[in-house]
């Protein structure tokens, strides 16, 4: 068995530029599939991250017959009294904070132009504004007194041509299923590099978005962030005899999770894809190799070696061939990937409905991926070389000592 | 008994439509501890006797026997299981595994029969010394001249202590000089370890150093006499 190691490692060294091209195919098929992975990983990450931070948080109080689809106003579909139950909801350990958010349709115009917008009426102190408040870029945060301001996301002001300080018509429903309108000073514009979310969200105050709708006290959601999102099932416990439903992150982020199995069965189809590309270059080598060392077969046979024995060593060689070339890939895929995840690509708005994008993604390599596209690149290789193997391990000794008849 | 026999073997080369029948109907036995030549005229079927004798090919009728077993009919995994440790080849071309050192070569046979460390080392050891190379032992091939490529090549022959040597034109490549000294090696270790040699040859200085000549001619024993030396 040594022997045998040391004469496939040596035969890779008598033609070391086709070795190295071989290592080199798998290796940069290898680092584009380490890529590849990279960016679904960090896509799906950034979008769950994007979507539980800006929209859906990791928890959810509602009213037992809210539903999200309506944007309903009445009182029976609302949580009554939400700053108690939010203060109640932040008292349990695993939750980082509570607030309430209200919820509205409306029509955001200026002048001629006028743009549909959901209205969201928030506790401007809370912390859960975190990526509003970091994201302004122009004028300031609401304040919790104000009753003229409003805060609208940057794609939303560029398209309606609307500055801080300006004066804008705000038309939304309200409790009673009517709607009512008035005149909002822009006080700030806000852009959280989500076009998706930023072009159509506008902040109201809570205590002027209930004032406005008409729904006083009441607000549709508590919105929750717990302190680790593997926490979730313990607080739907400590919350479960309540009256309210309460609806979790992967309820709310079904579709983008659903998006991710899918993508990850696409992958492998991409892995054997590709590998399968390499594999041939790394049969053309091994082919080669075996026609070039007929003799020496014949030889090895005269001598008494077995037809395994000499399978054996085509096997080991190309087993040599897919760890050096799996340890190129893991170089340049690692590479690859610490760019995409500390450098990042500017992807702009991608508009898919239903889920959050940032403009700009960012790689996430994971070990699994690691692991399993490194093992079906060595089971690819090891596939590959069974048939120059079973072809060396076919010849008959005196024909392979005559330098082998013509294939 | 007869270290190799063959009965009445023919070999029917097909390629293609076109039939060349190698051999057509040969017998003849080889004692052991024999030191034999096998002569004549380039195609007359050297090549293919000593590949039947050596159960490295099978006959297309007739019989072979190694050390009176029958071994006609056996698989190719079988044979090469028969020819391990019984039979040692020498080619004409000398051929080494070019990745492996002079050492490493010689070791092979015995790597294949499973041999300790222990006992490799002292056996490679002998036989490099029996074939005068101990200064070369850790050589490539290609760093060898090809008298001293072809006394590794007995050396490997002889590893696994056969009780059969096949040698196919082995100075046919080599110089006078290198030639003799091959020649010499060989009769020395017939002679003090009794291994049977057979060996195929054109060379006229060669043959004068075998106990028994045999001459083939289009495929049929044509003599089969005592060395006009001996
Ligand atoms: N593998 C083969 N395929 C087809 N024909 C072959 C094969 N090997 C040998 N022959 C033919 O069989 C005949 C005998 O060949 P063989 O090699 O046994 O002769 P030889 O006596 O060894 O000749 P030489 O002295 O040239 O080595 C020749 O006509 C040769 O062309
Ligand atoms: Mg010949």
């Amino acid at each position: 068995m040594k022997t045998l190691i040391k004469m496939a490692f040596r035969d890779l060294g008598r033609n070391r530029r086709r070795s190295l091209f071989s290592m080199l195919a798998l290796g940069m098929g290898l680092a584009l599939l380490l890529l590849i992975a990279s960016i679904y990983e960090g896509q799906m990450r950034l979008s769950l991250d994007t979507a539980i931070r800006l929209q859906t948080g990791h928890l959810q109080v509602r009213a037992a017959n809210y539903n999200e689809n309506k944007t309903s106003l009445a009182w029976e579909d609302l949580v009554a009294d939400p700053q108690l139950v939010a203060s109640q909801v932040a008292s349990l350990p695993a939750v980082e904070l509570a607030t309430p958010r209200l919820y509205a349709s409306g029509i955001l115009s200026l002048g001629e132009k006028t743009n549909g917008v959901r209205v969201i009426g928030i506790d401007p102190d809370s912390t859960a504004n975190q990526p509003f408040r970091l994201g302004l870029v122009s004028g300031e945060f609401i304040t919790a007194e104000d009753r003229q301001g409003l805060l609208l996301g940057q794609p939303l002001a560029d398209k309606l041509q609307v500055e801080v300080g300006d004066q804008v018509n705000l038309l939304v429903n309200t409790a009673s299923g009517e709607v009512d309108e008035q005149n909002f000073t822009v006080r700030g514009i806000y852009d959280t590099h989500t076009p998706g979310y930023d072009r159509s969200t506008v902040f109201l105050p809570l205590a002027k978005a209930q004032a406005i709708t008409q729904s006083e006290n009441h607000a549709s959601i508590i919105f929750i962030l717990l302190k680790d999102r593997d926490l979730t099932g313990a607080v739907v416990n400590a919350l479960s005899s309540s009256p309210y439903q309460v609806v979790t992150w992967e309820k709310m982020n079904e579709l983008v999770l659903q998006t991710e199995e899918f993508s990850n069965a696409f992958l492998y189809v991409l892995y054997l894809i590709v590998l399968g590309i390499t594999a041939t270059v790394i049969v053309n080598t091994l082919v080669m190799a075996v026609f070039e060392r007929t003799r020496e077969i014949g030889i090895l046979s005269a001598v008494g070696m077995k037809s395994n024995h000499i399978m054996a060593m085509f096997f080991i060689e190309s087993s040599m061939l897919a760890i050096g070339g799996i340890i190129i890939g893991l170089i340049l895929g690692g590479l690859m990937a610490w760019y995409a995840k500390t450098v990042g690509f500017y992807i702009g708005d991608m508009g898919v409905t239903g889920m959050l994008y940032g403009d700009r993604l960012y790689g996430h390599l994971v070990f699994e991926d690691i692991a399993s596209a490194s093992l079906v690149a060595f089971i690819i290789t090891l596939v590959a070389s069974l048939y120059p193997a079973i072809l060396a391990a076919r010849m008959e000794p005196v024909e392979a000592l005559h330098g082998g008849k013509q294939l | 008994m007869e270290v190799t026999k063959v009965e009445n073997v023919t070999r029917v080369y097909t390629v293609g439509d076109v039939e060349t029948h190698a051999l057509r109907g040969v017998t003849l036995g080889i004692q052991p501890g024999e030191f034999t030549a096998l002569v004549g005229p380039s195609g007359s079927g050297k090549t293919t006797l000593l590949q039947l004798m050596g159960c490295l090919d099978q006959p297309t009728s007739g019989q072979v026997f190694i050390n009176g077993k029958d071994v006609s009919q056996l698989n190719r995994n079988q044979r090469a299981d028969m020819r391990r440790g019984t039979i040692g080849f020498i080619f004409q071309f000398f051929a080494l595994i070019p990745t492996l050192t002079a050492y490493e070569n010689i070791e092979v046979p015995l790597l294949l029969n499973g041999h300790t460390p222990a006992e490799r080392r002292k056996r490679v050891q002998q036989l490099i010394e029996a074939v005068d190379l101990v200064e070369r032992a850790h050589h490539r091939p290609d760093q060898l001249s090809g008298g001293q490529q072809q006394r590794v090549a007995i050396a490997r022959a002889l590893a696994s202590t056969p009780s059969l040597i096949l040698a196919d034109e082995p100075t046919a490549n080599l110089d006078t000089e290198n030639g003799k000294q091959v020649m010499e090696i060989m009769t020395r270790l017939n002679q003090e370890t009794g291994v049977t040699f057979v060996f195929a040859t054109h060379d006229p200085r060669v043959f004068t150093y075998a106990h028994r000549v045999i001459t083939l001619q289009d495929g049929l024993v044509v003599e089969n006499g005592k060395s006009p030396r001996k």
